[in-house]
């Protein structure tokens, strides 16, 4: 009687993997942190009206509390030390939104003080256009985030030291 | 229109510093000779009564001879009354003496002012940049610096 083959290491994994998948989707703690103008349609999607809370997503004070960071606005090379300083205070998994036309690509600003997108400097999960984007265009790309975590494989591996992390795109 | 007050009062205690007086619209601009800067400063402070800077800023005339002018845009909060005062800076030697001592907010303007345009003001408490990174290069409001930087490629227009 009993178990006398142990179940194969993928069936294992492959459930805790989505347990762990799904308590970090929908407990996306972003960083209070904002650059520019889409930092306050950043502020207007946490508000009452488009309500982050109700996806889990608590903006938290430090980044050593968070998951994820939100570049809201234009990036100034003056800035992107700071920007990056923060980033690495993160704990693993992070993840990075790009909000806005300045975030992606620089936008309008072609200039020496810009730098010509965020990801020059910081791995990419999602990228929102607009400038700014509405609220419901940072929510579109929180939940696209989510389902992007959802598709990772050992994560619940990686957190006890085996193995990587396998992002999909 | 009759001259600013000020003008002959300036003419009368600095006769050889005044170049250039130029009235618009009812604004007065005064171009004197950079050497004696902070004695004509504190000469319209003290005396005349402009006791508020309201900006200090640069100019860039690239191609033309002196290349840089540095604007005072002074007021005075008793009487409202508004003067500016300019001075020319040659490329070859870009400083001017600071009037940092005379109104404390020049200051920074000259921080700013040295930082952007990269015109330097002699015994200066504190010269450091004030608006970009400490360890930028060069100084991005004059004229022939590249408007995408130096490390770019510059814009081209849009590709047919």
């Amino acid at each position: 009687m009993g178990v006398d083959k142990t179940l194969g290491n993928n069936v294992v994994t492959t459930s805790l993997d989505k347990l762990v998948n799904w308590s970090r989707s929908r407990s996306l703690w972003p960083l209070t942190f904002g650059l520019a103008c889409c930092a306050i349609e950043m502020m207007a999607t946490g508000a009452a009206r488009f309500d982050l809370d109700r996806f889990g997503v608590i903006f938290r004070a430090s980044p050593r509390q968070s998951d994820c960071i939100v570049i809201a606005g234009t990036v100034t090379k003056k800035m992107l030390p700071v920007i990056k300083t923060v980033y690495e205070q993160m704990p693993e998994p992070k993840y990075v939104i790009a909000m806005g036309a300045c975030a992606c690509s620089g936008g309008v600003f072609d200039t020496y003080s810009v730098v010509q997108g965020v990801d020059e400097a910081l791995p990419v999960d999602v990228y929102i256009p607009g400038c700014p984007p509405r609220p419901e265009g940072l929510l579109y790309g929180i939940l696209k985030l989510q389902e992007k975590i959802m598709k990772e494989r050992n994560s619940f591996g990686a957190a006890i030291g085996v193995g990587e992390r396998i992002c999909q795109a | 229109m009759s001259e600013h007050a000020a003008v002959a009062k300036l003419k009368g205690k600095f006769p050889d510093t005044v170049l250039d007086v130029v009235e618009f619209r009812g604004e007065t601009t005064i171009t004197v000779k950079k050497e004696n800067i902070v004695e004509i400063c504190s000469f319209m402070k003290k005396d005349l009564g402009y006791n508020f800077l309201c900006d200090l800023c640069g100019v860039d005339y690239l191609g033309k001879s002196p290349r840089f002018m540095v604007v005072y845009n002074i007021y005075n909060i008793a009487t409202k009354d508004r003067l500016r005062l300019k001075v020319p800076v040659e490329e070859s030697d870009v400083r001017v003496d600071t009037v940092s001592g005379v109104w404390g907010t020049a200051n920074w303007h000259e921080r700013e002012c040295w930082d952007l345009m990269g015109i330097s003001f002699n015994n200066h408490p504190d010269l450091r940049r004030i608006l970009m990174a400490a360890d930028w290069e060069g100084h991005p409001l004059r004229k022939d610096y590249p408007l995408q930087g130096p490390g770019r490629e510059p814009y081209q227009g849009r590709h047919k």
